[in-house]
C-alpha cells in the first residue's frame, strides 16, 4: 500500500491535537467546527478563527465495539466515545479502561490526545480517563 | 401538478443470492414490477435507480445505464447514492419528475449486493456512510454509530435493552408470512437479550442482517393510468427530504434525528395529512433504536416517548399503529440501495390488500414510509394513500 495522501488541514489539526494543542474553528457567532472548513457550517460565515481547546472533555455517549472493519481488526473490543469540549464535540477511542459496558459513564471527564491504532499503527484520536475521578 | 400513482411493484426475495449479479437482481425486480403494473416497458421515460456500495461490492460504477439495459428500458437513467436512503431519494425523484409533467411513466427502485463480500469488508463498506476523517478513523462503525445514539437516548430519556428487544421480536414476527423476507422466523425477547454484542448496547438481534436484493416500482401519472386503464389504486400524495450534519458529534442532539423531522413535516404538508391520520408505517429500522427515533421524528410520539411503543403493543401487528408489517430492515433484510423502494412496495401491497399482512390493516387508507441514510444525516419520507 502506498503512503496515505495528505488531508491538509485535517492532518494539521490531528498533529496539533497530538501535541496537546488541539483547536476548534470558531465563527463570530460562536459556532464551533473542525477543519478543513472555508465557512461555518451553521451560519456560513467565512470568518473563522482557531480557538484552543481544553485538554479534557466530558463524555456524552459511548459504545463498546465488538465487530469492526479490517482497519480495526486487532483493536476490538474497544470503546468509542463522543466527548464535549465546549465549541465542538470530538469522537475517539477511549483507552485505559477495560472495554465493557461499565467502563465509562456519561458525564465522565476524559483527556484527549493522539495514539496509534493497534491494527496498523495509523494515528487515532484517543481519550484517557482524566485524573481526579 | 398531476397526481402520482404506484402502478406496479416488484421485489426479489431478500437474503443471500451468492450466484446472482446485481444486474440480474434488478432485472428480476423490474420484470415483476412491469408484470404487476401491466404497463409496457417501452412507455418508461425515466429510470431513477438507487445503489450505495456497488463500486466496492461488484467493482461496478456507472450502474444506471447497466440497469436500464437489465430492465429492458431505453430512456434517461440516473443512479442515486444517499447511503441507506439511496432508493428513497430515487423514488422521490421519480415522483417529482412525473408531477412536473416531465414523464408519464418512471421506473424507480434500487439494488444492493452485499453477501459476496466478507463480513469485515461489508462492515468497512457500510462505515463509509459516516464521516471518514472524524468518525471512521476514530473507530466508528455503522452499528457503533447507532449504539452511540442508543446510549445517548437511554441517558437522556431512560429505556433499556429490553425495550429494544421488543422491537426486534415484533419485526421478526411480522416477517414470518412475508415471502420476500430474509428471516422468516420468530425471535423471542429473551433470545434477543441473550445474543452476542455487536456494539454495546446493541446486540446481534438489534441489527439488520447483510442482504442482497432489489426493488422496483412503476410510477405513473393519474392521467396515464386513466388513459391506459391501468389499475393503480395507491397514490403517492406526499414526499419530503431532510439533511443534517454528517457527523453524529456535530448534531444538536445525539438522540434525535431532525433530518427525518424535516422530511416528515414536508411530506405531511405535501399530502395535507398529519401523524394522527396515519394507519400503517414502514420505517428505517436498520437497528432497533432507529425504529424508536423514526417513530418520534414521524410525530407518532414525543421525543423520549417512542422507546416503549413495541413493548406496549402500540406498534405491533395488532396494535393501533402497526409498524414494519413487512418485517422491516431488521427481519426482512436491508440491501442498502434497494431498501427505500422496498418499503414503498410493501406499503403499496399493504394498502392494496394483497400483502400477507394486509388483514392486519384492512381499513388502512394512509401509510408512511421513512428511509434514512447513515445515522440520519439524510432522510426521505413518503405518504401513500388509497386513491379516492
Ligand atoms: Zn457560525
Amino acid at each position: 500500500m502506498s503512503a496515505p495522501a495528505s488531508n491538509g488541514a485535517y492532518d494539521e489539526w490531528l498533529d496539533a491535537l497530538g501535541d496537546g494543542e488541539g483547536y476548534a474553528l470558531v465563527c463570530p457567532e460562536g459556532h464551533g467546527s473542525l477543519p478543513p472548513r472555508r465557512v461555518c457550517p451553521e451560519c456560513g460565515s467565512a470568518t473563522l478563527s482557531e480557538e484552543r481547546l481544553a485538554g479534557t472533555g466530558t463524555v456524552e455517549t459511548y459504545s463498546v465495539v465488538h465487530v469492526a472493519g479490517p482497519q480495526f481488526a486487532d483493536d476490538t473490543p474497544y470503546v468509542t466515545a463522543v466527548a464535549d469540549f465546549g465549541p465542538v464535540r470530538i469522537t475517539g477511542v477511549l483507552r485505559g479502561v477495560e472495554p465493557g459496558s461499565d467502563a465509562v459513564a456519561v458525564g465522565d471527564r476524559v483527556a484527549v490526545g493522539v495514539e496509534e491504532r493497534a491494527t496498523d499503527g495509523a494515528p487515532l484520536v484517543a481519550f484517557r480517563p482524566a485524573g481526579g475521578e | 401538478m398531476t397526481d402520482v400513482r404506484v402502478a406496479g411493484v416488484g421485489l426479489t426475495r431478500f437474503g443471500s443470492h451468492p450466484d446472482r449479479t446485481g444486474r440480474d437482481l434488478f432485472a428480476t425486480a423490474a420484470l415483476r414490477a412491469f408484470e404487476d403494473a401491466g404497463v409496457p416497458r417501452e412507455d418508461v421515460e425515466e429510470l431513477n435507480y438507487g445503489n450505495f456500495m456497488g463500486a466496492l461490492a461488484e467493482h461496478q460504477g456507472h450502474q444506471a445505464p447497466l440497469m436500464a439495459e437489465a430492465a429492458g428500458v431505453s430512456c434517461p437513467s440516473t443512479r442515486y447514492e444517499e447511503a441507506c436512503a439511496s432508493a428513497g431519494v430515487a423514488v422521490r425523484e421519480a415522483v417529482r419528475t412525473v408531477r412536473a409533467g416531465d414523464a408519464d411513466v418512471a421506473l424507480a427502485g434500487g439494488m444492493e449486493r452485499m453477501t459476496n463480500l466478507p463480513t469485515d469488508e461489508v462492515t468497512e463498506g457500510l462505515a463509509i456512510a459516516a464521516d471518514d476523517l472524524f468518525e471512521v478513523r476514530a473507530g466508528v462503525t455503522f452499528p457503533g454509530a447507532y449504539a452511540l445514539m442508543a446510549t445517548a437516548y437511554f441517558d437522556a430519556y431512560g429505556g433499556e435493552r429490553e425495550d429494544l428487544a421488543h422491537v426486534a421480536a415484533k419485526n421478526h414476527a411480522n416477517a414470518v408470512p412475508n415471502e420476500y423476507a430474509q428471516y422468516r422466523k420468530e425471535v423471542s425477547v429473551e433470545e434477543a437479550l441473550d445474543a452476542p454484542p455487536v456494539a454495546e448496547p446493541l446486540h446481534l438481534y438489534d441489527a439488520c442482517p447483510i442482504t442482497d436484493g432489489a426493488s422496483a416500482l412503476v410510477i405513473v401519472s393519474e392521467e396515464y393510468a386513466a388513459e391506459h386503464d391501468v389499475d393503480a389504486p395507491v397514490a403517492v400524495t406526499g414526499t419530503g427530504q431532510g439533511t443534517d450534519r454528517m457527523s453524529l458529534a456535530d448534531r444538536q442532539h445525539l438522540a434525535r434525528t431532525p433530518a427525518a423531522d424535516d422530511a416528515a413535516d414536508a411530506a405531511y404538508a405535501d399530502a395535507g395529512v398529519g401523524p394522527g391520520d396515519v394507519d400503517v408505517a414502514e420505517v428505517h429500522d436498520c437497528f432497533t433504536i432507529a425504529e424508536v427515533l423514526a417513530l418520534e421524528s414521524l410525530g407518532f410520539f414525543d421525543p423520549g416517548e417512542g422507546i416503549s411503543a413495541a413493548r406496549d403493543g402500540v406498534t405491533t401487528a395488532d396494535g393501533d399503529l402497526p409498524v414494519n408489517l413487512s418485517g422491516g430492515l431488521k427481519a426482512k433484510g436491508h440491501p442498502v440501495g434497494a431498501t427505500g423502494g422496498s418499503q414503498i412496495a410493501e406499503l403499496t401491497r399493504l394498502l392494496r390488500g394483497d400483502h400477507p399482512n394486509s388483514e392486519r390493516v384492512a381499513d388502512a387508507e394512509v401509510g408512511v414510509a421513512h428511509n434514512a441514510g447513515g445515522t440520519v444525516a439524510s432522510a426521505v419520507v413518503h405518504v401513500l394513500e388509497v386513491a379516492k
